[in-house]
């Protein structure tokens, strides 16, 4: 034991590593203390500190270990406990910092039921050039857009750009790639044209080059050291998409191919060269191409032990042989591992040949190691590419799948993302790319030459070999070779599916769970592909394809989409100018639409039946008051605006004098009623319609739609302006007495001023208003209308004008009540969308004259029909029962069993003050012919019995309107 | 999010816009003349082709105004109406 | 009940692929779920077995791998009750008839009401679900907060839940599970399923089908079933059928791989959202169609936001929830939101579509009467209101319209 707490981190004069050896970070992994350093992620941490085993897999509790530096992460997923706790987390991405606290997981996460607290939020930008990726390739394409002048945006996922260039040990123009990098990075910081957004992650790319972009802004810090928002979601229009989105390293699969110690060899470079941690001290390197040579040189000059270097392949290029052989490396060329040894970790490999045909060949030998290194060749990052739509090929010579067409409208995929490995033609695509895209964009630039880089370029052809078949067993029988770490399947699994007659990989992913987990299939997916090409002997994993890649590219918290579209910030709301008064008379308020609209004015602590009854009784006896500033208005201009209200309305318009208000219905084209409202004809051609409070946008839509559509020669304009007026409804048989104190210069009195009639005029106050003798509860009353902003004002000066006669605000459950009482329905209570003008008993207002929008559909044979359901009154016999909205009526004789057949519901339901009872309002089939017939409401195991009768149960003779009770 | 011309405020996110289905669904001369059939299809009958589609566009949260493109239901390839007939009529 | 299924089936397959035979006595075009039943149905309950379900991509592939898999049957109107329920009593019993564990889930379907006028419609369907015999109740949100107690049923959300409908029967199944059961099932009874076989048009003789035209060749038909989904339209256009359909994208998502912490399912009308946690674990949302036609299998991302956005409003639990994966659907929707199963103009052809974003709860129920209209020439009772001359006189099944609840 080493009293270290780094054991396998490198001396910095053999690697540095882009770490702060200078400062020591500790964080908690299953309770343990781990110790690392700015730069480290959690993997690296773990690494350093020799800890090699994460959470036991999902379904078989088999020991894993950290298998990757990057998202495809399939074995160390960790749930954070520090802060709110977070799910699935990759080690391999979790930047650590002080206090960070983990427990390692097994394939499952958890959710808390601890508040989160951390804000998320969004930017909404437009680009010229946006690049995903900040690899060589990236990096090249933004230099050359943004020397072009183009509005640039730089996304990548690290903590620091230049891609995979840390990784490794290339040069250019002589220095250490990452000078480059630096260099670069400092260009584009300097450009104020430029936006680099590192920690983000483009998570799809969407039609028309839109693409969302989740950026970790204070994740990687203590709770206590983030201020602003831990996550922003980008929202980025671009104008051209240049995707550098690199590749993943694919794993091999052999037995025991899960045992800790098994990494991919990319990952193992980035552990030494990054994080200057050496993962293991005797690295058996296994790979399918060039790539994994530079793994097993790094490891040999960091002074581990490389005993065999297994290449599939027969002849691996002479250059990386030699270079190999010089460190110290051993290279079975034309070999397999078959199987990892050791358990928990791994100890040793067992190495056979591997003939043209795929079959083993020779006695296994065994070698030592505590490291396996595994390269199975790479998969260009097509996720972006593919979402917006574009396809995929297979490509024999990269052994991996490659963008076939242009994605979307002009995604150009550049250098790993296309199969392009080597650093000199990454950073030509990448100039190219970039000059091509901001010229096409509008900034004409040409692209620089490339400069000189040494190093990796591959030169032979990579030979991936899908599952080394087993030393003794057959394929179905392969159960300890696994295609995917994460979700415990295997290759026999895999077989089991094509032996239920599966053949789409579509198929064989949902019966094994392959690729579900959070890679996403981004490592275990075209290993899955080629030994399921390979059981249903198809030429190429081409033939079987891959399976539909989808957004997000890789996980995101909900909470991010939310953002701050939470609590009061969800919806608008929607108040008006009085609403404050409201608030200060105790009013409870619901939500319609938008709105927030009092429902009733409790009192000393009434319910809301008393206090419904209490401000019914007022409106009924003295006068009352309410805020009707919600109702739609729109008013309707033009010198066709009679002929357009006559057409979109049941009943006519054009024969309204001025001066006076009409109700009106309008229906859907399918007859249906839509809304209603009072207009006021304000001049010959311009009138003022009222809609309902919910249905104000979607009228002004229906109007415009069938303006713009239909009638453009119609010379007719609407304008909203339900914002620009505030009123009060003042109700009752003293509202008389109190509208004429509020408006001493209007003639308030029955013959002055008529039912249906409104005015101009100015109040005592010195605001302007208009005044309207309209009634939506049967009793006199009248509409004040002011300009907005006086919308308070009004609201005093009403309350002050009625205070000794006991003016009582009222609100919208006590409206219900008193329209119910005279019979007036509300639109979407009363009605629900099959119902027409004549199911309510409007025949009044439905014109036998002129055509108007439903009007044919109420000729359909469904329409004409005696039982539809009307509209009609309903009387609980016993006076007092409250029949329950939505309640439905039976026949008296119907069965009591189910099925039961209804007859109708009840669309309004109340107690009345003025009729000392209960009532309501509902829709009955045949229910005009039924008036007088006794029905039952079966609710909740009683029954109401009740009476059907005509939907006006108060004033009949329509008398009080005019306050005639009064005198 | 779809990018949307339209033809009076320029390129605009498509949650700016309301979809109107297919267009040049002319409203009948005279609803009467029809019979229930023919009515019945104006109602509700439209076109669901997979490849090009002429349809409506209202620009809600712009200048409210409508207008016909050409979108490839398939691909949401987008393209300007040919000018409108409504206008020559 | 014992399993009165009377086929065996050979030990871990599921189905054989034939080439395809010259005719059948009936092709089915489209082998998702309703496509599935169907077939098991004309099977199971008419004898009818020379059967090809004729496939373009996978089996099951299209709406049935990527719906979110909710079942109920607490339908306002006395049609759609009376098929949905009739579909919830045959999943009661499927899986056990069929020898397959498809992780059918009665956990209970709450449908939240946040308004006045929401609390109103929801009572008068639990009302109506009374009396059709459809196991319904009216919660509390104290109540419902029993339920579930993750769900926010607080004042303070934006649109408070002001209580919901609640079927317990209601539930989830494995989408994929319930498929390949039945497809085992048919193939074991002489099914043949022929998948990558486009159907392209149908073969005719005056008004009568006689047979499709595919990617493969044609293929005679004694009857021929549409159970095409958001496709359907493109096939009736080829014989100048005017179907009232309209195919739109729709969108679904899932998390990871979460221990349970989401006890039923939950739908919200009012901010569009629908959340499960599927047996394996991962939470399953469902969103709203995509306001345009589209057949690109990929829609809007604004309309996930918005609903990614609902489901934290409502559940704050899910904020730290991790969104895996997207996906979409075309589905065929209809004026009235209800479907249109039934003979058409043509004779030997039948539609089964306009599901909307409905059809996977009434698979069952769907393949039921689907098998006997065609089978028999003529619809069940339960689909008898479904026809397609409903939206030339009027009489519309409008769920939408009435219930104002999605499906």
């Amino acid at each position: 034991m080493t009293s270290s707490p780094n054991p396998h981190r490198l001396n910095a004069s053999v690697r540095s590593g882009r770490i702060d050896r200078a400062r020591a970070i500790d964080c908690t992994v299953d309770g343990r203390r781990v110790r690392g350093h700015p730069g480290d992620t959690l993997a690296s941490a773990l690494l350093a500190c020799g800890i090699t085993e994460v959470g036991p897999s999902i379904h078989r509790g088999r020991a894993r270990g950290v298998f990757t530096a990057d998202c495809t992460e399939p074995n160390a997923l960790v749930q954070r406990l520090d802060g709110c706790p977070e799910p699935m987390l990759p080690a391999t991405e979790l930047e650590i910092y002080e206090g960070l606290e983990v427990r390692t997981l097994s394939g499952v996460g958890w959710l808390s039921g601890q508040r989160d607290t951390a804000g998320y939020d969004k930017k909404f930008v437009r680009s010229d050039v946006v690049v995903v990726g900040a690899g060589p390739a990236g990096l090249a394409a933004s230099l050359v857009a943004a020397r072009g002048g183009a509005r640039v945006m730089l996304i990548d996922q690290h903590r620091e750009l230049g891609g995979t260039l840390p990784d490794g040990q290339a040069h250019v123009s002589g220095h250490p790639a990452t000078e480059w990098v630096g260099r670069a990075a400092r260009e584009l910081a300097e450009n104020e044209n430029v936006r680099i957004l590192t920690r983000s992650v483009a998570l799809g790319c969407y039609d028309h080059n839109y693409l969302l972009v989740a950026e970790r802004r204070a994740e990687h810090l203590p709770v206590w050291r983030s201020s602003g928002p831990r996550q922003r979601l980008w929202h980025v229009r671009a104008g051209q998409v240049v995707l550098a989105t690199g590749a993943h390293e694919r794993p091999l699969v052999f037995a025991d191919n899960d045992r800790p110690g098994v990494m991919l060899a990319s990952a193992v470079r980035s552990y030494v060269n990054r994080y200057a941690v050496l993962p293991g001290r005797e690295g058996v390197v296994f790979t399918t191409s060039d790539s994994a040579y530079a793994t097993a040189l790094d490891l040999l000059s960091c002074g581990a032990r490389v005993p065999a270097i297994v290449d599939t392949r027969a002849e691996p290029p002479a250059r990386l042989v030699e270079q190999v052989r010089a460190a110290g490396a051993q290279v079975y060329p034309g070999s397999v591992v078959t199987a990892a040894t050791g358990e928990p970790g791994v100890t040793g490999v067992r190495i056979a040949g591997l003939d043209g045909n795929g079959s083993l060949t020779g006695t296994p030998v065994e070698v030592g190691c505590d490291l396996l290194a595994v390269s199975g060749g790479w998969n260009p990052a097509v996720q972006l590419f593919a979402q917006s739509g574009g396809t995929v090929r297979w490509d024999p010579v990269v052994a991996g799948f490659v963008p076939d067409s242009p994605g979307g409208r002009s995604a150009r995929v550049v250098g790993a993302a296309r199969g392009t490995y080597d650093l000199a033609g990454c950073l030509a695509q990448g100039f190219a790319a970039g000059a091509e895209a901001a010229t096409v964009a509008g900034f004409r630039v040409a692209p620089p030459a490339v400069p000189q880089v040494d190093g990796d370029r591959p030169v032979g052809r990579p030979r991936p070999v899908w599952a080394v078949p087993d030393e003794s067993r057959p394929r179905r029988e392969c159960t300890e070779h696994f295609v995917d770490l994460q979700r415990d399947a295997t290759v026999a699994d895999v077989h089991a599916a094509t032996e239920t007659g599966m053949r789409s990989v579509q198929h064989v992913k949902r019966y094994t769970t392959v690729s579900t987990g959070v890679e996403q299939g981004k490592s275990s997916g075209v290993n899955t592909i080629g030994v399921l090409a390979e059981t249903l002997a198809a030429s190429s994993p081409g033939e079987v394809g891959t399976t539909t890649f989808r957004p997000p590219y890789t996980p995101v918290p909900l909470a991010l989409f939310a953002g701050r579209t939470r609590g009061p910030l969800y919806d608008p709301v929607r108040t008006t100018p009085m609403h404050t008064r409201h608030e200060q008379a105790g009013a409870v308020f619901e939500d319609v639409g938008q709105w927030k609209r009092a429902r009733y004015y409790p009192k000393n602590g009434e319910d809301m039946e008393t206090a419904v009854l209490r401000e019914c009784a007022a409106a009924r006896t003295g006068v009352a008051l309410q805020d009707v500033s919600t109702l739609g208005r729109i008013e309707v201009v033009g010198s066709d605006a009679p002929v357009f209200l006559d057409r979109v309305y049941t009943n006519k318009f054009s024969n309204l004098p001025v001066g006076k208000a009409r109700y009106g219905v309008m229906c859907g084209a399918d007859g249906m009623v839509l809304d209603d409202g009072v207009s006021l004809r304000l001049a010959e051609d311009r009138y003022l319609m009222s809609t309902t409070t919910g249905g104000a946008a979607k009228v002004l839509d229906w109007l415009e739609e069938w303006l713009q559509t239909e009638w453009p020669k119609l010379d007719v304009y609407c304008t909203s302006v339900t914002e620009q007026w505030a009123a009060v409804a003042v109700v009752g048989p003293d509202s008389r007495t109190v509208v004429g104190r509020l408006a001493p210069e209007l003639d308030v009195s029955a013959e002055g001023f008529g039912f249906m009639r409104f005015a101009e005029t100015v109040l005592r106050n010195g605001v302007p208003a208009r005044v309207a003798r309209v009634s939506f509860s049967g009793e006199l009353a009248f509409e004040v209308n002011v300009a907005r902003w006086y919308g308070q004002a009004l609201w005093d000066a009403a309350m002050e004008a009625g205070r000794d006669l006991g003016i009582t605000p009222y609100g919208t459950e006590t409206m219900h009540v008193l329209r119910a009482e005279k019979g007036f329905v509300i639109v979407g209570q009363d009605t629900d969308g099959t119902v027409t003008p004549l199911d309510l008993g409007m025949n009044w207002a439905v014109s036998r004259s002129k055509d108007f929008i439903g009007k044919r559909s109420l000729s359909r044979p469904e329409m004409l029909r005696a039982d539809r359901k009307h509209l009609v009154g309903l009387l609980p016999v016993d006076g007092h029962s409250l029949l329950p909205e939505g309640a439905h009526l039976v026949d008296q004789r119907a069965p009591r069993r189910p099925p039961v057949p209804m007859l109708g519901h009840v669309t309004s339901s109340y107690r009345s003050a003025a009729l000392g009872r209960t009532f309501a309002l509902g829709l009955v089939s045949g229910g005009r012919e039924r008036v007088g017939e006794v029905l039952r409401a079966p609710v909740g195991g009683t029954d109401i019995e009740v009476e059907v009768t005509t939907p006006v149960f108060y004033d009949e003779e329509g008398v009080r309107r005019d306050g005639a009770a009064q005198g | 999010m779809l990018l949307i011309r339209c033809p009076w405020c320029g390129d605009r996110d498509e949650v700016e816009f309301r979809y109107g289905g297919q267009a040049d669904v002319d409203y009948p001369a005279d609803p009467e003349r029809l019979d229930d059939t023919a009515w019945g299809n104006y109602l509700f009958v439209r076109a669901n082709p997979l490849g090009t589609l002429t349809e409506r566009w209202v620009h809600t949260a712009g200048c409210r105004r409508w207008f016909s493109v050409v979108r490839d239901t398939a691909t949401n390839e987008m393209s300007p109406d040919i000018p409108s007939r409504r206008e020559s009529r | 009940m014992a399993a009165d299924s009377n086929t065996s089936h050979e030990p871990g397959r599921l189905w054989r692929n034939p080439e395809p035979k010259s005719s059948y006595d009936v092709v089915i075009v489209g082998a998702g779920g309703h496509g599935l039943a169907t077939a098991y149905y004309l099977a199971r309950n008419h004898g009818v077995t020379d059967v090809a379900v004729l496939e373009r991509g996978w089996l099951a592939g299209g709406n049935m791998a990527r719906n979110t898999t909710i079942i109920r049957s607490n339908y306002l109107l006395d049609p759609s009750a009376a098929l949905y329920d009739h579909a919830l009593r045959l999943w009661e019993e499927l899986a056990e008839e069929l020898d397959y564990e498809f992780h059918f889930s009665q956990c209970g379907v709450l449908n939240l009401a946040h308004t006045e006028q929401e609390v109103r419609d929801a009572r008068r369907r639990a009302f109506a679900n009374e009396l059709n015999g459809v196991d319904a109740e009216w919660l509390t949100p104290e109540e419902i907060a029993e339920v579930c107690p993750i769900l926010d049923t607080s004042p303070r959300l934006r649109y408070p839940v002001l209580g919901a409908t609640y079927q317990p029967r209601g539930g989830v199944a494995k989408h994929d599970l319930v498929a390949w059961a039945l497809a085992r099932e048919c193939d074991a009874m002489g099914v043949d399923f022929i998948q990558n076989c486009e159907v392209t048009g149908f073969t005719t003789s005056g008004d009568r089908v006689t047979g499709v035209r595919t990617s493969r060749g044609t293929i005679g038909a004694g009857g021929v079933g549409l159970a095409a989904a958001g496709r359907t339209s493109l096939l009736t256009d080829t014989l100048g059928i005017s179907l009232p359909l309209q195919s739109h994208p729709l969108q679904a998502m899932a998390t990871e791989i979460l221990e349970p912490v989401h006890p039923c399912v939950v739908m919200s009308n009012h901010v569009h959202v629908y959340t499960s946690q599927a047996h394996k674990g991962e939470l399953v949302l469902g969103a709203g169609i995509d306001a345009y036609n589209g057949y690109a299998q990929r829609g809007s991302v604004h309309v996930i936001e918005n609903q990614l956005a609902a489901a934290v409003e409502l559940f704050p639990i899910f904020g730290r929830a991790h969104l895996l994966r997207t996906w979409a659907g075309t589905v065929d929707v209809t004026p009235d939101a209800s479907p249109i199963i039934g003979p058409t103009p043509y004779e030997n052809l039948y539609v089964n579509c306009g599901w909307g974003t409905g059809g996977f709860k009434a698979t069952p129920g769907a393949g039921w009467v689907f098998a006997h209209t065609i089978a028999t020439g003529a619809p069940h009772p339960l689909n008898e209101p479904y026809g397609m001359e409903r939206f030339t006189t009027g009489a519309l099944i409008d769920e939408h319209g009435a219930a104002a609840v999605a499906h």
